[in-house]
């Protein structure tokens, strides 16, 4: 018993003695750090997700001190905590609208399959057999990369097996777009709520054969955009958020319902029924206008 | 004179035949992890040296006073003890007057923490019966091993660099490589006697 007191005692002073000396020498070595960078990094979101490109929320601090990274290099902190960073760093506030990350595909089920891929459930692992189980190149290959890859729980995998994102929880930390290894996830104002659900770059044909709902590039829904927001380019409809009013026409005529979100094929019935009596409508009074100047003649 | 011959032997034991890295194999991860630039390595090396050293000097002292009460069996609980506040002391140290290689070493200076080396030199002075100074010297000379077998592989990986293999051997490999080779040219070194 005596020796069980002994031991406790022994190594209790022990540790007493060297945590007295760490103290003291604590004291003397000192380092003053810039008490700025305390209150940068209570700023920034905290949940190392390494989406800004340091080595976790302190190394991103550090670097916003040092002028090397931008005050909203830390997306998942938002607007707000970007302008109180730049108000610790005497900068102005960056203005800009919240972006969220965007899966620019929604083939799922609806993409054609090659051959069942049985390996790793990992998209970087798939990728690496024959190029994928997928036919379409630009696929989502839906083994939930991003998902793993997401620090806020706002990637999941839908209900037709290609990955989404809750707006609601996205931050826009950009982790899931640097796990995609097919470059599927982009930013897109958060605002905005239509998109085009597809990066298939190949031609026309090539494109209708490997999935239902791939861009064909066909351009009906530039033809069909009042505010020349949509264009095809690449072979892949792209849509400019500066423009888009969020009218959805496009989303009426797109024969494959690539863009999102698609339009029931009643309510595209009714539009084209719609224009069909505007055509007709045209046409009547083009004959009419026509039949008057001849009449004059 | 007899006491100058035997510091000498364990001298040279533990800085070229019983190299603490290339024939005991203590202290590889630091060997491994903190050997791509030669500066940073002499840092390490450094640290390392300055750590056994002081390390060997208060584990005896604590030795002693463990022997004393009986408690010879708490050895490596003391030492752990020990080796962890003089890491952090030196942490401390090195952050206020080196920041240079305080951020050069890293994750690694906290590791030395769990460097099997500065273990192994404390439990091997007790294991061979040295003195004060022997073991003071044993510390020192074994930090200067693991100095010595440090920068030249660090030297070493730097050229590799520019070496010319197979891709796939590309990192941790070609440096398992290396060291593998090293330790076979200091075994040359194991039937060295000079008295």
């Amino acid at each position: 018993m005596t020796n069980v007191i002994y031991a406790i005692v022994v190594l209790g002073v022990l540790g007493a003695v060297f945590g007295l000396v760490l103290a003291i020498a604590s004291k003397i070595f000192e380092v003053k750090k810039d008490p700025r960078e305390e209150e940068i990094l209570s700023h920034l979101a905290g949940a190392n997700c390494g989406g800004c490109g340091f080595p976790g929320c302190a190394g991103c601090a550090a670097a916003i001190l040092a002028g090397t990274a931008p005050v909203n290099a830390c997306a998942p902190a938002g607007a707000e905590n970007a302008a109180a960073i730049a108000a610790i760093m005497g900068q102005e506030a960056p203005s800009g609208e919240r972006q969220v990350a965007y899966v620019r595909c929604n083939g799922g089920t609806n993409a054609k399959k090659r051959f069942d891929y049985v390996g790793v459930k990992d998209c970087i692992s798939a990728t690496k057999v024959a190029a994928g189980p997928l036919e379409c190149a630009f696929g989502c290959l839906g083994f939930g990369s991003c998902v793993s890859a997401c620090q806020f729980g706002a990637m999941s995998i839908g209900a037709n097996g290609a990955a989404v994102v809750d707006p609601d929880k996205c931050t826009n930390c950009g982790a899931c777009m640097a796990a995609c290894p097919r470059k599927l996830i982009v930013s897109v104002p958060a605002s905005k709520k239509v998109h085009v659900a597809c990066a298939n770059r190949d031609k026309g044909k090539a494109a209708m054969s490997v999935c239902n709902n791939s861009c064909i590039g066909c351009g009906l829904c530039e033809k069909e955009c009042k505010k020349d927001a949509i264009h095809v380019e690449n072979g892949v409809a792209v849509i400019d958020y500066d423009k888009c009013v969020g009218c959805k026409l496009c989303t009426k005529v797109c024969p494959r319902d690539a863009i999102q979100p698609a339009a029931t094929a009643e309510e595209k019935e009714k539009y084209k029924a719609i224009k069909k009596a505007q055509a007709e409508k045209a046409a009547a009074a083009k004959a009419a206008a026509q039949a008057e100047t001849a009449e004059k003649a | 004179m007899e006491q100058i011959t035997n510091l000498l032997a364990i001298t040279l034991a533990a800085i070229l035949a019983n190299n603490f890295i290339f024939s005991q194999f203590l202290g590889c991860c630091p060997f491994l992890g903190v050997s791509k630039k030669v500066d940073t390595a002499v840092g390490m090396g450094i640290a390392v040296t300055f750590v056994m050293g002081l390390a060997s000097a208060v584990c005896y002292a604590v030795n002693l006073l463990l022997i004393n009460l009986g408690l010879g069996y708490m050895q490596t609980v003391a030492f752990i003890l020990v080796i962890a506040a003089l890491v952090q002391f030196i942490e401390m140290f090195l952050q206020k007057s080196m920041p240079a290689l305080y951020t050069a070493l890293g994750v690694y200076l906290p590791l030395i923490t769990t460097n099997c080396a500065v273990l192994g030199v404390v439990l091997l002075n007790v294991q061979n019966n040295y003195n004060f100074i022997e073991s003071v010297v044993y510390g020192i000379t074994g930090g200067l091993g693991f100095l010595l077998a440090i920068v030249l592989f660090a030297s070493i990986r730097e050229r590799l660099v520019f070496a010319d293999y197979p891709k796939a051997f590309d990192g941790f490999p070609i440096a398992l490589v290396t060291a593998g080779l090293m330790a076979l040219a200091f075994m040359g070194f194991s039937g060295l006697k000079v008295w």
